[in-house]
Parts: C-alpha cells; structure tokens; sequence
C-alpha cells in the first residue's frame, strides 16, 4: 500500500552506533487473562514464537509476542496482516473476555544498532542495561527522556526501540544525539 | 610573596607550561595545576572581593569547599559564572575573571560597604521593613545594587552537550580517597558490583599528601595498586572527576562527572550526570578543615593549614615565605614541618591549647621551630594581602604581646566529617564533644523502605582522623555493604597503617576567646555571604534562638558554599550565645547537590528542539509548510490557522471559516482522544462515566456525551459510536486523551475491578479528518468508495468502508453546524488521504482550517468547548445541558454531587448568548457588573465570558457567558467590563447564533 508512511519514513543517523527508523510493523495490543490456554495458543499460533514470560519478549523476524504488564500483551506481527490475526483471535477466543485492537499506526519503531548501544539506551531509560541483568529476551516497557518507550534486544549489539508515532521524531532525536555523545564504558 | 617552588608538585608536569588569563593579566601555569595553584605561582593573592563588604579576599582552602575564589570563566558559548579556582583544572587558553569587583579588583568603590558595615547588620533585609522607606530607597539601596549578586549571568548560548546516564549497582561509593580506595576493594572482593567516584581528578584524598604508611608501603603507591586493582575487576566501575553530589530515597544517588573541563573539545559532552540506584552506598567523603575566627582570618594569604601543605606537595608552590601557623590540634604542625622541609620559613606556631605534647609537636620542635603554646591571633595584619599577626593570649580579651611579621598564616580550628551525603536522605548525627565534631551515628541511618539502612559512611567520614581505625572502618564498611546488597560475604583483612600518633583538641570557637567587639565583628565565619561572630551573637541577642531562625537572619551558610566552613563555628557560637549545648542548638539541613552543579547537567539532553516532546500528527509537516500558526494544545502543537502571504492571523481566521460555512473546509482532528471501551460490562460502565445512557446506543450510531467527575463538575466530552455489541470508541477531548484513559482505569482498577471491562487507547492509530461544509459529501463521492449519502450514512451515525484507496471510518458529527464528516484512517496513511482530499476539493476552492474557526464555528452553534465554558467549577446544569443527564440511570459520576444544595442552588450563574449593543467583541474575561459592593469593598459581579470571538458569518461579535439567571433575563441588556477601564453593553440572547434548528448540517 503506497499510501502508507511511517512516522520517519526510514530516516537514518549513522555513526558508531546508528539509529534507524524501522519502518511500519503490525502491532496489537492484547488485554486478557495472559494464563488462559487459549488465549496463550492463538498468540502462539499466529506469531509462532512461544509465549513471552513476565519481562519478556520472543521475537522472530516481524513476529513476536512482547510481556506488557500482567494483563496486556503486544503482538507483532507484518503490518498488513493485523486484520487476519484480529480475525483469528476473534475465532479462538469466541466468548472470552479480551480486547485485542491495532496499534501499528499508533507506534514508530526504531532500531539502535552498535556496540555501545547498551550506552545509549542508558543515557535515556531508567533501566539496569548492565549485561547481567538486560539480555536478548529480555523487554521493557520505559521511557526515553520524556516519553513513553519500550524496548529489547534483538541482538547483543541492536536494540529495538517502539514508542508512540507522534514523538518518534523527538525519540528518535534523543536517540541520535546520545549515540553522537559517544561511549561511556560503562556496560 | 606567593611562589612556585624549587621542589614539591607531584601534580604538576613541569615540562609543560600553560598560559591563561586572569583580569586580562596573561600569566603562567603548569598542566596539572588547577587555577588556584597557578594564581599562587604568580603570586596573585588576591583573587576576588566578598558579597557585601567587597572585602579582599584570598583563597582559603585547596577543595570543593572554597568559599572565595569564585571566578567568571572563560567568555560567550563557553562563558561559566562561579567556578571555583580550587577545583578549576588549568588549561591553555583559559580566561578568567574576578566576580564583584567594581570598577576593579585592586580599586574597588564597593569596599567603602565596610565603612557602612554597622548600617548592614545581621537582619538587614528584615530590618528594612520597618525602618523608614526613604532611607531604604536613598542609601541603602544604591550602594546595595552594586554589591549584589555573584558571577554574571551568561548571555550565549551554551555551546555544549550534556547527558544523563542511568545505572544500577550494588554498591556505591563516593570519595576515592584511601577509605573509599578501601571500601571498593572489599565490597569489589565479595563479586558485588561496585561503583567508586572521586570528585578530584586524583585518587587517594589526603593521604597522598600527608603520607601515612599503608600496609608497609607508600600511601601513594598504596593508593596506585588499590587504583589499579580496582580498574582491572570486571564487576568494578571507578570514576575521577565524578563527585556523588546527592543521596536520594531508594538508594538514588546523583553523581556529576566533568568530562571535559579539564580539556575542553567539542567532541564528547561536557557534563555527565550519573542517575545511579544503588543497593547499599558508601559515603567515604572525608572531613574538612575548619577555619579559627580571629580578626582578620578573611584577609588573603590566611589559608586553611591543610591547604597550605597541600599547595606545597601537590602542586610545588607556596603561598608566602613566611608562614604562622595557627591551631588547636596536632594535625596543623604538618604545615609547618612541611614548609620548613620545602625550605621555608616558619616563625611561630601559635597553638591555643595550654600544653601538648606528641610526636608531631616534637618534629617541629626539632626542625627548630618556635612554638607558642596558650597563645591566639589577636588579628592579622594587612589589607590586600597578610603582612603579620599579632600575638595575644588565647583566654585573654586580645591585648597585643607581640607582633611577628609573615605573609601567610595556615590556621586549622580541628575537622568536621563530610556528613553531607549521610545526611541528605536523614541519616542523624551525634556530637562528639572529644573530639569536637559531629559524626554519624551507625544507628541512625537513612532507611529505605524496608525499614533498614541503605547508606553506610567510612573512614575520616564516619570521625576516625587516624588512617589505621579509618581504613579498618572503611573494610567493615564495604564488607557490610556488599553484604546487605546480598554478596556472599567471606572475613578478610583490613589494610594497616601507620601514621603519627595525635594528642587531644581543644575546641577554639573564637580567638582570643574574650575577644571584643572590635576583633568579634573582624572575625569571620562566613566568608562568602560576609557574616562575622558578631552577626551570629546579635541574631542571638534578638531572639533567634533556632539555628535554622539565626541561619536565614544572617545568611550564614546560605551562601553557594553551603557554609562548608562556617557551619560548625557558627553553630559553637550561637550554642555559646545561647548558653545552650551545641547539640542542642542542632545543625542545619544538609541539602543536595553537595557542590553547586550545572544546570545543564541537571537538563541533559533537554535542549533546543530536545527541550520537550512535541506530539505531531501525521499532517504536521504539510501544516508547517503551508502556513500554519501554531497553538499549543496538550503536548501537541495544531495550527490555529494557516496564515498566508499579505495576511493577518485574523484575516486567515475569517477567511477559513466563510470558505468552510460557504463551500468546503478541511480539520485535522487526529488529535482527538479516542479510547477503544470492550467487554459484556463495557455498556455498565460507560453508563457511570457519562451523565447520558450510552449502553442503549445502536450499533452504527454515535451519540454526544458529557463526563462527569465524582463532585460533579464537568471533565470532558465527546462523540461515543457503538462498533460493535462489546464495544464503544469514546472520543475525548484533545488534551483529554491520557487523562480520561487513566480515569477510567483508575475506575476499573481500584473500584470495579469485577467488571469486565478494558479500555485501550488507539488516539495514535488514527488519523482523522472532519470534512466541512455544503460540498463535504461532494468531495467524498468525488474519491469515490462507500456511500455517504444521507439515506446511506445518517447524522449521527457511521459507517466503515474505503473512501478512494483508503481504509475509512466515516463519522456523521458536526462541530461547526455545516454538513460534516469526520473520517479516521490509519494514521500510515493520514498524510496520503489528507493530499487527496485537498486534490479533490481543489474545485471546492478547499481550504483547511485551524483550531480558532473551529472555535468560531462552534460558538456560532452555541456548542460549549471544555476549558472556555468549563474551568472546573462549572455543571452541565449550569451550561444548560439537563438533557444529557439521564434520569433513568440509578447513577453515573456525578450525579449525587450534582444533588447538592450549593450544586441545586436556582442563584448559579447559567450560560446564555451576548451580543454587543454596538457590535464589538467583548475581551475575553470580562464580568458582568452589578450594583454595590462586596465586602472586600470590590465591585459586585452578575456574570462572567466564557468563549468570546469576532463572527465572519454575523459580523459583529458574538459571546457566550455565564449570567446571574441568565436563560430568564432575555433580551435584557448588561454591562461587561473591559481591560482599559471602559465598559461595553451586551444583550443576553440564546447562546445559538447560526441555524437554530439545525438544517444545515442535516441534510
């Protein structure tokens, strides 16, 4: 769908640690009972990755399942396919109390790529990033200077940053400007 | 005179000169010397003029708690008022400045202050306010005006980056001197994660200087294998130039790193501000020296004994040739043996106690020094600079025995532990009348939430002045930190030391102890806010006995040192004043930072366009290009109106709204809140947020609503559709969105936790576009897709469906009374759908519009806005909205509020319409006037403007207001006031200026 943008239009700063916006992604947030069987094997089933423990994401390519708080979920999934999965969920979980909606459009996605990237996060999140303590698997719901964020890391060295589409220009400037401020050898 | 020295520096490399500036005076340094060494190697004493007195001043101390030698440093983006010359590292280039000095530092006019100086008493600016007021505007204040204030305040901007950094440890611990070298080690040890800052950019505090041996070695390279060692442990992170300068609730510790200071680059940032939570910290932050009061101690060249040495060994200068030293305590006869070792002279030793002995005292007398014991400075002598000292005896009143000429004095009145740290977050304080210091009480720490302490303090810190007890502490120090952060925790051996062996203090609080009046209101305790021992006895004197009470009297400590040197003999003299027991007379609070740090650290990143977030919608970019002037609503910014060439804002406003009543206008609503509402109790619970019934809303059809909060007042409005059986999408208002999502959390979480119910906040989703105005449906059947006719898409309801290529949801509501269409699209595709719209009402002559002719046009309706009509204290009865306000429902927010009498009450103010008997705009908050006056003697009031605007499709203006029985005053003419003292006439009419019954949008 040529119409669709994303919030930066793949906008990129390139330096030791680069900061990429990373294009739409499908997104939706799920509220429900997070132990029902049910609700647990249809996440499953359409991002195909197991389902995510407390503080917690799995995440396979576009896909993924990301642990929000103890009733709510985010799934990923290719950003033309949010309808289908809503769809799906709206079989399986027939007479079930939830809420699953779209969220893609609501949300930028940027990705930090680098080996101080642990640095650059820190500067902005309130957030133990300490190797020990923040590693692949693991997500967190924060915030980057003023607004609201989450994110995990996809490798040691790439972090996946989501936060709301009317501030990406302003994360993503954040981002860029704690990248440019370079290592602090801390992690 | 001040020199540098043949021998001594350990700091300085003496291959490397470096120059710099001070008063335009180029002069040289060494790289390693900060800017107060290398004042002494050019023997430049003078260096700065105090804040009230624009006295000479010298400085005093060799550390963070100089008081004097506040500078103005360097010029334009790099421009920094106070810093402190003694913590100022030097380097090429650097320029310098001295503060309050007028016209010059050598010749200052503002010194004739001290001719006044019985005219500015302890109290002054309290005093003013009762004394004559000419007298106040005549003398006082003209001199005053030029002695005020410190640094200048910059005028650039600041040319550098700043950043935060957040990071989590077990163990924190402030003050890289020996005890927290010691510290780190054995919390390092236990595999505990540790960080270690020191303020300095060296390691080792004041061992280095004064050399104890530590564990059959060195101090100093005691003090390199602890450094080394702790740089090699993974699970270990030290910092120089880093001082912990806040201890916070939860074990939150600020710390601020100067990173380029010493080196200024544009390449990394220039501040660092460490966000640290830490399981258990330790504070290892030392003592300080504190001053003796004698007349004259403020004169340049009388130094704290400790600093003194401390010129001489680290940085190879002295700052006379001939130095007194002055002391009740052992440690000061370092200085002097130090100064004879770095061939010097010392002509006496002045020490207040009757008698001593001890090894230190036998150095010096075997170096060949004189020694007077019982003996005090009655003053010094010298104006600009110390040329002498006049000997008395210490319980005398100040008769002169004995005059001996010097040019520095090192006076030391015995230490006070760094409690600051401890003391930010509560930890409490004993006084130790032995050793006369307070120290923490282990006991009585500060307690995090668990009830246990979370802040341990070591070393000098903690009151052990002797290196060996101080390093023992120090182990046990980090062994219990790293053991309550929950290290395992194996016995091991504190390191051992060996260092002279020390004889008692003998507090001195004032020299000679019976000093008179004359040497009582020369001797200084303050040195930076100017207040002397008499200032604090006549506080005293007039009643205040609370030290707090004394503190703001005379400003003693309040100045950017924090009385870091005044604090204790203050106190002692107050305590002295009061006949009250110093720990009775108490301390003042400790406050953080520990040393005054940039404000651009504390902003970090938050700068320029960084400064806040601004929320933008997905057609941001095309209102700035196309003239939009911009409002701010919540954090988002929308265009009031899209300005273009050869227009007013007014003239833009105008033209939008005729264009959109007459043709077709164009509102980007993506900003509206919209809160998706699902689950079988979701209709339930709408039914309590909104005073109307929303759980018999059909599927399809939309319904304007009113939100209520607990006590009655109107929160919030908007649009509700049913989507579906289980759900509802609520429209907010703009700056509603988090808040009314929150609110009806809030109710889910904490009171009806039992319903099944959830909200989500899809507002970022979507874009949304009100399509306005008699060709709207024209321009949607242009681009084609779901039929928007009026059989198809009611008012009132919506449909879902593709408009052109864009996936649509289209709302039949009208904000403007014109035929309307609110359509909300994915906000990817928010900026392709709103290009199309303006592509296919080019014909139309399209125009968007901005949030003002949304106003207008909605006043035009009578519609209320919240925020104009409400302000917190307004009802929807008031507003005349009873018919939103179901009746069938048992209750919803609200409604037993609005049962009050005061709420029932038929004298509240109710809205209704204005129009100007001469057809001008009434100015926004203008009141009605009424007969009389209130008790107050103010004019009485009948009624108040809430939404006020010049109309384009009446032309003239038109207003709505809240009126003393407004709806049963028709057609009666009252009287607003207005901002240049006149008045202007309005009719009370309907509050529907346009279309009463609604044709307009209805077809």
């Amino acid at each position: 769908m040529s119409n669709s943008v994303s919030a930066l239009q793949g906008k990129v700063a390139a330096g030791e640690v680069t900061v990429r916006e990373g294009g739409l992604r499908g997104m939706i947030t799920i509220r429900g009972d997070l132990s029902s069987t049910k609700l647990q094997n249809i996440c499953k089933k359409i991002s195909g990755v197991a389902f995510p423990k407390a503080g917690k994401a799995n995440i396979a390519g576009d896909s993924g399942l990301a642990w929000m708080s103890t009733d709510e979920l985010l799934l990923l999934v290719p950003h033309g396919d949010t309808d289908a999965a809503i769809e799906q969920m709206a079989k399986a979980l027939k007479g079930q109390h939830y809420l699953a909606e779209t969220v893609s459009d609501a949300r930028a996605l940027i990705t930090v790529e680098g080996d101080y990237v642990r640095d650059v996060l820190a500067k902005l999140a309130p957030v133990d990033l300490h190797s020990d303590a923040f590693k692949v698997g693991d997500f967190r719901r924060t915030r980057l200077g003023q607004v609201a964020a989450a994110f995990w890391l996809r490798e040691d060295d790439t972090a996946d940053v989501i936060c709301f589409r009317s501030v990406a220009d302003y994360a993503f400037g954040l981002l860029e400007a704690a990248a440019k401020g370079g290592r602090v050898g801390f992690h | 005179m001040s020199t540098r020295l043949t021998s001594g520096g350990r700091l300085v490399n003496k291959n490397k000169a470096v120059s710099f500036t001070f008063n335009g005076k180029n002069l040289k340094g060494y790289e390693g010397d900060t800017l107060a060494s290398a004042m002494f190697a050019n023997d430049q004493l003078l260096v700065g003029r105090s804040f009230k007195y624009h006295r000479p001043r010298g400085v005093v101390a060799s550390g963070a708690e100089e008081p004097n030698a506040l500078v103005n440093l360097n010029e334009g983006a790099d421009f920094e008022p106070n810093a402190r010359m003694t913590t100022t590292e030097l380097y090429d280039g650097l320029t310098a400045k001295s503060q309050n000095h007028w016209p010059s530092l050598e010749f200052d006019v503002g010194a004739i202050n001290k001719h006044l100086s019985r005219f500015l008493p302890a109290g002054f600016y309290y005093k003013m306010f009762i004394h004559p007021r000419p007298f106040w505007k005549y003398v006082y204040e003209p001199i005053i005006r030029h002695s005020a204030g410190l640094g200048k305040a910059p005028k650039d901007r600041d040319q550098d980056r700043y950043e935060h950094f957040n990071v989590n440890v077990d163990v924190m611990v402030v003050g890289g001197g020996v005890a927290g070298l010691t510290s780190a080690l054995a919390a390092a040890k236990t595999g505990a994660r540790v960080m270690l800052v020191e303020q300095t950019g060296h390691w080792g505090g004041r061992a280095v200087v004064d050399q104890p041996e530590i564990d059959g070695i060195s101090a100093e390279d005691w003090v390199n294998n602890a450094v080394q060692t702790l740089e090699s442990m993974d699970n270990v992170t030290v910092r120089a130039r880093t001082q912990g300068s806040g201890v916070y609730d939860h074990g939150y510790v600020l710390a601020y790193e100067r990173i380029t200071d010493h080196a200024p680059t544009k390449e990394a940032p220039r501040h660092r501000l460490w966000r640290i939570r830490a399981k258990q910290i330790v504070t290892a932050t030392g003592a300080i020296e504190r001053p003796l009061s004698f007349a004259g101690n403020d004169v340049p060249g009388v130094l704290l004994a400790a600093a003194v040495r401390d010129y001489a060994v680290n940085y190879g200068v002295s700052v006379g040739d001939r130095t007194v030293v002055v002391t009740n305590n052992d440690d000061a006869y370092r200085t002097a043996i130090a100064m004879k070792k770095a061939g010097l002279e010392v002509p006496a030793i002045i020490d207040a106690r009757p008698a001593a002995t001890g090894p230190l005292i036998d150095d010096a007398r075997a170096l060949g020094i004189r020694i007077e014991m019982g003996r005090g400075v009655a003053k010094v002598k010298g104006v600009k600079r110390v040329t002498g000292v006049a000997i008395c005896a210490q319980e005398g009143d100040g008769a002169i025995l004995e005059e001996i000429d010097c040019d520095c004095v090192a006076m030391s009145g015995g230490w006070s532990p760094v409690v600051h740290l401890w003391s930010h977050c509560g930890g409490k304080l004993n006084w130790d009348a032995e050793a006369a210091m307070f120290r923490p009480d282990p006991a009585r720490p500060p307690l995090g939430a668990d009830g246990e302490g979370f802040v341990i303090t070591a070393g000098v810190a903690n009151g052990h002045l002797r290196t060996d007890a101080g390093l023992a502490d120090a182990h046990a120090a980090g062994l219990a930190a790293a053991k309550a952060a929950g290290a395992k925790v194996a016995k091991s051996k504190a390191p051992t030391a060996v260092d002279a062996d020390e004889g008692a203090i003998s507090p001195v609080w004032l020299m000679p102890q019976g000093a008179k009046q004359a040497l009582r209101s020369k001797a200084w305790l303050d040195f930076q806010n100017d207040v002397k021992v008499s200032d604090v006895q006549l506080a005293a004197q007039e009643g205040m006995e609370s030290v707090e009470h004394t503190k703001r009297y005379t400003t003693l400590g309040m100045a950017t040192d924090q009385g870091k040197l005044s604090n204790i003999n203050g106190l002692a003299i107050l305590s002295k004043a009061l006949n009250a027991d110093i720990p009775n007379v108490g301390t003042t609070t400790f406050r953080p930072p520990y040393t005054p740090i940039s404000m651009a650290s504390i902003a970090g990143p938050a700068r320029d366009e960084l400064f806040q977030p601004i929320r933008k919608t997905p057609m941001s970019d095309w209102h700035t290009e196309n003239g939009a002037d911009y409002e701010p609503v919540g954090q988002w910014r929308r265009p009031f109106a899209y300005v273009r060439d050869g227009e007013t804002v007014h003239d833009a406003v105008n033209r939008e709204v005729v264009q959109t009543r007459e043709s077709l206008g164009l509102l980007d609503a993506s900003t509206l809140g919209k809160l998706i509402v699902k689950g079988a109790d979701a209709g339930k619970f709408l039914d309590m947020m909104y005073t109307n019934m929303m759980s018999n809303l059909a599927v399809g059809k939309c319904r304007y609503g009113l939100m209520c909060t607990e006590n009655g007042f109107l929160s919030d409005d908007g649009v509700v559709a049913r989507i579906d059986d289980e759900t509802w999408l609520c429209h907010t208002t703009t700056g509603g969105a988090e808040r009314i999502h929150a609110w009806m959390e809030d109710w889910l979480q904490c009171e009806w936790w039992d319903w099944n119910v959830y909200v989500a906040n899809v507002t970022e989703q979507l874009a949304q576009v009100a399509v306005v105005g008699p060709n709207a449906r024209k321009v949607l059947e242009k681009l084609g897709g779901m039929d928007v006719s009026k059989e198809a898409l009611p008012f009132m309801q919506w449909r879902e469906g593709k408009i052109g290529a864009f996936d649509a949801r289209a709302y039949r509501i009208s904000f403007s009374g014109e035929l309307s269409y609110e359509i909300a699209v994915p906000a990817s595709q928010g900026r392709a759908f709103w290009d199309a719209l303006l592509e296919a009402g080019e014909e139309f002559g399209v125009m968007p519009y901005g949030t003002e002719a949304l106003h207008i046009m909605r006043a035009e309706k009578g519609f209320i806005m919240i925020g104009d009509e409400t302000d917190g204290t307004v009802i929807p009865q008031d507003l005349n909205l009873q018919w939103a306000l179901s009746k069938k429902k048992e209750d919803y927010l609200g409604k037993r509020a609005q049962e009050r009498t005061h709420m029932a009450d038929p004298n509240r103010w109710k809205l209704v319409g204005l129009l100007t008997v001469d057809g001008s705009v009434i100015p926004d908050g203008s009141y009605a006037i009424a007969e009389g006056e209130n008790a107050n003697g103010q004019g009485n009031t009948q009624g108040r403007v809430t939404s006020t605007y010049y109309s384009p499709t009446m032309k003239c203006g038109i207003a709505m207001g809240l009126v003393h029985n407004g709806p049963d005053r028709m057609g009666e003419v009252i009287t607003f006031n207005k901002v240049d003292g006149s008045t202007v006439d309005a009719t009370i009419v309907d509050q529907v200026f346009y279309d009463k019954d609604g044709e307009k949008q209805n077809v």
